[in-house]
């Protein structure tokens, strides 16, 4: 008698999963990394090598130590790993970053059960990490340097300068600032290595949107409600919008599935109180920033979100 | 432009209808018909032949034994070998009567009444003597659903088949509309309602465009509803037709709607009009088959001689699956009897490895759901044995186990198989 497999329904399955979405977010994140180091040279992509070797390092040595399966063939650890890295002054120290990397991953994933697991973003936990243990490196922008100039392939260690742009926010009122956006857009100025080129985030969002790996919601909501905000706070919104880590959280950060709210209202709710949380910080604290510290608080807040707004129940009378 | 008729939420997976421009032929008789008692939703059939005993095909051998059960015929004229349990689709041995056949007889029914001259209750008795059940895979029996407690003003006749591969209804809709209209018009009698839509999915054109021509000027009206998984479930056929919602719990009835699939309204006219109870069937036989078909078979011929009759298994046949590749179930041989809700048989390659990743709440399942459930919880409350609450809290009765959401689950959770192991355990607790 012919024998045949058994399965449970459904017997088939979409072909999507979840190493192909990781693979997925790691094709989006190309434009910021090549933006990255098209501007601000070698450095920079060692920096990212170093933040991926260090993050599948560091999540196959804590899983191997405490008895568990390997993990890092799903390649989150990767997809971390290179966030951090984009999120990163281009030259940050080498071993601070490790350190930051093997924070995120060992304290702040798998010390919390994993991949799935974790309340808050690993990435956005290591970049904090990284601000209070060294303030002074990760405030550390350097100029872009000209492509393929002897600067450009420097890997010399933390060059400190005054931060340029993030500090003259403040000072960006409606009017003023506008002669910068184009540079703005392009990213051809300090920041961040991933984050200053808004035009490579939104070739990566607009990728991740079109797939279906991403949702509109939260960058909807984040970007728009930031607009908005801008506006009313007296800020040029371009300036508001495109300096500092706004773009590439709300499109790569903020839609992290793991740490975000599962249901529609929920994203949108998400969305706007990132929004409302990085106006707060930039208009009333001593912070220029504050896309990592929204996104960290909301995270916090996203089991509640989840707990309260679920889908209207099919046939379900309101009581 | 036409209005669409759709809901929310729901999947698309690749339909792969083999055979949708493949006439249905009638398949070999069956030198021996392995018959089980119990096809249906419901209690078995008693015997009511023994074993030696001479019948005819068509004759009456198991008797409906409660409210909701359903009589089963022979399907074949032979000679009663035993009557024993036997293994069937489900995997459950059931009491069966195994029919050898002497003589390969294919009636050729004549009308043999007039419609005209039937009321409603006749129509219902006829249907339950000719022991029809949902002909679309629920094998619910039909006169069950045609004696509703309830006030009815909808009758819906479902002509969706939103299954992947599954093309047996369609392929009646394009041969036998007539007979398929006699029997909705049938159906509205006995139900005695005067609306009725037949809602029939957008990737069939050409039956849509065949029933509005037939249907001009009469009270049945064609839905042309979106091609979207699951439309051919029954409360989201509803919603996307009527708007209603059929409450939590609920039966169609309580929104005043029944539904009916179209093979079942051909197999009334069969009965009704013809004069032939439910012996055989359309089955689609596709998937990794060498010649996949539209087959009408006999109910109780054995699986394996469909499969030949299409020219056997390709080669990475791993898998059949009875039904359609998002509901059936997973047969565990071939040597088990077509019967009353066997819609179709699709060889499957096996499963490729399947890689489990942990769930990363991405939503997808919600997303999908057309329930407006939060899947991914059932397999954590069922791991953690909170039962009770996911009653209670995620309303996992008012799943309908469409699949949808692991089908899309890019962690392949299996949600599907806690959510029914969920329900068991409630059923057997007693609690609801």
């Amino acid at each position: 008698m012919r024998e045949f497999w058994m399965s449970s329904s459904p017997h088939i399955r979409a072909a999507r999963d979840t190493r192909r979405v990781m693979s997925f977010v790691i094709i989006a994140l190309i434009p910021p990394l090549v933006a990255g180091v098209y501007f601000f040279g070698m450095r920079a992509l060692i920096l990212a090598i170093v933040c991926v070797l260090s993050c599948v390092g560091a999540e196959y040595g804590i899983r191997r130590l405490l008895k568990k399966e390997s993990s890092i063939g799903d390649l989150s650890a990767v997809v971390t790993g290179l966030i951090t890295a984009l999120i990163l002054p281009p030259t940050m120290p080498i071993w601070m970053t490790i350190v930051g990397c093997v924070f995120a991953i060992v304290v702040v994933k798998e010390f919390f059960g994993g991949l799935g697991k974790n309340i808050f973003n690993p990435a956005a936990s290591a970049r904090v990490f990284l601000m209070s243990a060294w303030p002074a490196f990760t405030n550390a922008y350097i100029e872009p340097r000209p492509f393929f100039s002897k600067d450009w392939f420097s890997v010399v260690d933390g060059v400190t300068s005054a931060t340029p742009h993030l500090r003259k926010l403040s000072e960006m009122t409606i009017t003023k600032g506008w002669d910068a956006i184009g540079k703005l857009f392009w990213g051809n100025i300090s920041g961040s290595m991933g984050e200053t080129s808004a035009f490579a985030i939104l070739l990566g969002g607009i990728f991740l949107l079109a797939t279906g790996i991403i949702r509109w919601e939260i960058p909807a909501t984040y970007l728009g409600l930031s607009v908005l905000l801008a506006l009313l706070g007296n800020y040029n919104p371009a300036y508001y919008l495109f300096a500092g880590g706004l773009m590439f959280g709300a499109f790569f950060m903020a839609t992290d599935y793991v740490t975000s709210p599962r249901t529609f209202w929920g994203r949108v709710l998400f969305g706007a109180g990132l929004a409302v949380l990085t106006f707060v910080i930039r208009r009333f604290g001593s912070l220029p920033e504050g896309v990592v510290y929204s996104i960290l608080i909301m995270n916090g807040f996203t089991p509640l979100i989840n707990s309260l707004i679920k889908p209207r129940v099919f046939g379900k009378v309101k009581k | 432009m036409k209005p669409l008729f759709k809901f929310r939420r729901g999947v698309h997976p690749p339909y792969r209808k083999l055979t949708a421009s493949s006439p249905i032929q009638r398949a070999k008789t069956p030198e021996v018909a392995v018959i089980p008692l119990k096809q249906h939703a419901g209690a078995p059939a008693q015997p009511v032949v023994s074993p030696k005993e001479s019948v005819s095909v068509g004759q009456l051998i198991g008797k409906s034994s409660a409210f909701i059960s359903a009589n089963v015929h022979s399907s074949v004229t032979g000679v009663v070998k035993e009557i024993s349990p036997m293994p069937t689709p489900s995997g459950e041995k059931v009491l069966s009567v195994v029919i050898e056949t002497t003589e390969d007889e294919t009636p050729e029914p004549k009308p043999i009444r007039n419609p005209d001259e039937l009321s409603g209750e006749e129509i219902v008795n006829i249907i339950a003597e000719s022991g029809i059940v949902g002909m679309g895979g629920a094998g619910f029996p039909t006169h069950v659903k045609l004696k509703p407690p309830k006030p009815i003003d909808t009758l819906i006749i479902n002509g969706c088949e939103c299954e992947p591969y599954l093309t047996g209804d369609h392929r009646l809709m394009l041969e036998k509309p007539d007979e398929i209209i006699q029997g909705i018009e049938l159906l509205m009698k006995a139900l005695n309602v005067r609306e009725c839509y037949i809602g029939i999915e957008d990737n069939k054109p050409d039956a849509i465009k065949l029933f509005e021509e037939k249907l001009r000027g009469r009270p049945i009206k064609v839905v042309e509803v979106k091609t979207k998984y699951p439309q051919g479930a029954e409360k989201v056929l509803i919603k996307s037709i009527t708007g209603r919602e059929v409450p939590v719990g609920g039966l169609p009835l309580d929104v005043g709607v029944v539904v009916q699939n179209v093979g079942t309204a051909h197999a009334v006219y069969e009965a009704v009009i013809l004069g032939k109870p439910l012996y055989e069937r359309v089955v689609t036989v596709t998937g990794e088959v060498n010649e996949p078909k539209n087959l009408l078979v006999r109910i109780g011929t054995p699986i394996s001689q469909l499969i030949e009759e299409c020219g056997g298994y390709k080669e990475g046949a791993a898998r059949l699956i009875m039904g359609g590749p998002m509901m059936g179930i997973a047969l565990f041989s071939d040597e088990v009897p077509v019967i009353k809700t066997t819609t179709g048989l699709i060889a499957l390659p096996g499963l490729p490895e399947v890689r489990r990743y942990p769930c990363i709440n991405c939503g997808t399942c919600i997303d999908v759901c057309p329930m407006g459930l939060i899947p991914k919880m059932f397999p954590i409350l069922y791991e953690k044995g909170r039962f009770q609450e996911a009653a209670e809290e995620f309303d996992v009765m008012n799943c309908m186990e469409c699949g949808c959401c692991e089908y899309e689950c890019p962690s392949r959770v299996p949600i599907v198989q806690s959510i029914r192991a969920i329900k068991s355990r409630l059923r057997r607790e007693g609690k609801r």
